[in-house]
């Protein structure tokens, strides 16, 4: 039993770092209308700013405030200069793009700082506490709580705020939104930023964990791609839930299902999407779209 | 008095020009129609209004001169755009579309009061107010579409073939709107149309458009009783 609940909290808090990037991508997605796929490059690049800050002897947490501005502001200029030319186009050549952007950024990383596996310090102490019996560490603890005060908030801009609706707006019709008088550019802009800024904080909260490298989050990124699918593209409530579940699901796969062990781990959160797409296509929080012609 | 002027307005998409001078002057009240076939660029003709094309030419809203300028920026003027094939956001409530509409004011109690407006013009959106706008008819659209134009509060309303796909009794329905719309609230309109006896149901007068050109001005009265408009427009 005290095994099985260690799965648990282990899980969900690999899961948490899956849904801090899965919720930078429904973040774009809402945003603009593209999944994109840069999103883990931009974190690492975001983490590699505070790392180099903390070297020069900045405070971790200054470092990684310095990192998020870094980011938003990345991010717009991202958006501003380079997605603005296909945003208007076909979405399968944005997201393409998106692509690239990622082994761009993944390059550019790795010629300015090398291949090599960099610690990064933690924001946690690396302590544990007992839990229902169970010692969990601090770090796990914060990981996960930082992520839900960032889909609370996630969920309370798009739902509650006239800014949310204005991202929303702009990434359904930007031709109408600018019809009604919404600056279509600039919230494309902010959005972008805003989302890499989730991505920063991924980074900060995933980097002391892999250390830091140029492709640090590329396996994290195919679990939250996983996870945008499982809990919908719409929905931040879900696809957090979905990161858990597939964070928790793959831990306890791997120690109680014999033949899956932690080579076929990997394997875990597709075969749910495989089953979950069956049977409910829009996700399991994700809205029924419907469309009249 | 004249609120919009455009003079001598050209646009075109990429090597095709589709405006080549169009010249018109719409009153500060009433509405005010630009008929035409298809392709005679009735509805670049709004898009060069809202800044949604690159012009040349003079267009001049309420004494200023406004082509250059983002839709948005033309918008925040007090020019309400409502597209061919309506905009909605389709994935936005009916009442989600609304405030959007409303995204440049502040007044939150007038807000509130114009939405309920809204569906008073528009009681089939009432029952709607929850859904998803795409999963509303086509009518019921094009009555959104109004709805939210509205919502800006604007001096100026383009509406850019509002019956384009519609049953008949529901186009008819949409004008009846539009026409107690024009005699409420004093906001002047510039009424695109292909079905020029709907548009005639609700405009003064009216400009005729023929390959990207003003060919033709005058009131109603006036072009109902010209053969070729006859002819060419009205069906007989």
């Amino acid at each position: 039993m005290e095994k099985f609940v260690q799965l648990v909290v282990d899980g969900l808090s690999t899961g948490s770092v899956y849904a801090a990037l899965a919720l930078a991508i429904v973040l774009v997605h809402s945003a603009t209308g593209l999944v994109n796929f840069a999103q883990g490059g931009m974190a690492v690049l975001a983490a590699y700013v505070a790392w180099v800050l903390t070297n020069q002897g900045v405070p971790l947490i200054l470092a990684i405030l310095a990192s998020i501005i870094f980011s938003f502001l990345l991010g717009a200029v991202l958006e501003r200069f380079l997605m603005r030319r296909f945003e208007r186009g076909d979405p399968d050549t944005a997201v393409v793009v998106t692509i690239g952007l990622l082994t761009l950024i993944t390059g550019i990383a790795g010629w300015l700082w090398g291949y090599n596996n960099q610690q990064f310090p933690s924001l946690f102490p690396l302590d544990t506490v007992s839990v229902l019996g169970v010692s969990v560490s601090i770090r796990s603890l914060g990981t996960t709580l930082v992520i839900v005060v960032a889909m609370v908030a996630m969920q309370a801009l798009f739902a509650g705020t006239k800014l949310g609706l204005a991202l929303r707006a702009v990434a359904i019709n930007p031709q109408s939104a600018g019809y009604s008088g919404l600056p279509v550019e600039r919230l494309l802009m902010v959005g972008w930023g805003l989302a890499a800024v989730l991505g920063a904080v991924a980074g900060a909260l995933v980097a002391p964990q892999l250390t830091l490298t140029p492709g640090m989050l590329d396996s994290a990124l195919v679990y939250a791609l996983a996870a945008v699918i499982l809990g919908g593209l719409t929905s931040p409530v879900g696809v957090v839930v979905a990161a858990w579940l597939i964070g928790v699901l793959e831990n306890l796969a791997a120690v109680y299902v014999g033949f899956i062990g932690f080579d076929l781990k990997v394997a875990v959160p597709f075969i749910l999407i495989f089953v979950v797409l069956i049977v409910r296509p829009q996700g399991l929080f994700g809205r029924k779209t419907v469309v009249r012609v | 008095m004249t609120l919009l002027e455009l003079e001598d307005v050209t646009a075109s998409y990429g090597p095709v020009q589709v405006l080549d001078g169009v010249s018109l002057s719409v009153p500060d009240n009433g509405a005010f129609g630009i008929l035409g076939a298809n392709g005679a660029g009735k509805t670049t003709t709004l898009r060069a209004i809202s800044g949604a094309v690159r012009t040349s030419g003079r267009i001049v809203f309420d004494g200023k001169d406004i082509s250059g300028l983002r839709p948005d920026q033309v918008a925040a003027l007090g020019i309400a755009h409502v597209p061919e094939g309506r905009g909605s956001f389709g994935d936005l409530t009916v009442r989600e579309n609304l405030r959007v509409g409303a995204y440049l004011r502040k007044d939150r109690k007038g807000i509130d009061e114009d939405i309920d407006y809204c569906l008073d013009l528009f009681p089939n959106l009432q029952d709607r107010i929850r859904s998803n706008a795409s999963a509303l008819s086509g009518g019921e659209q094009q009555m959104l579409a109004v709805a939210r134009a509205i919502m800006s509060k604007p001096r100026m309303l383009l509406l850019d073939e509002a019956s384009l796909g519609l049953a008949p009794s529901t186009a008819k329905n949409v004008y009846d709107a539009i026409r107690r719309l024009r005699d409420e609230s004093g906001i002047a309109m510039v009424v695109v149309e292909q079905n020029a006896n709907l548009a005639f149901t609700v405009v003064d007068s009216a400009t005729v458009l023929e390959t990207g050109r003003s060919v033709l001005t005058g009131t109603s009265a006036e072009l109902k009783g010209m053969d070729e408009i006859r002819r060419a427009y009205l069906g007989g």
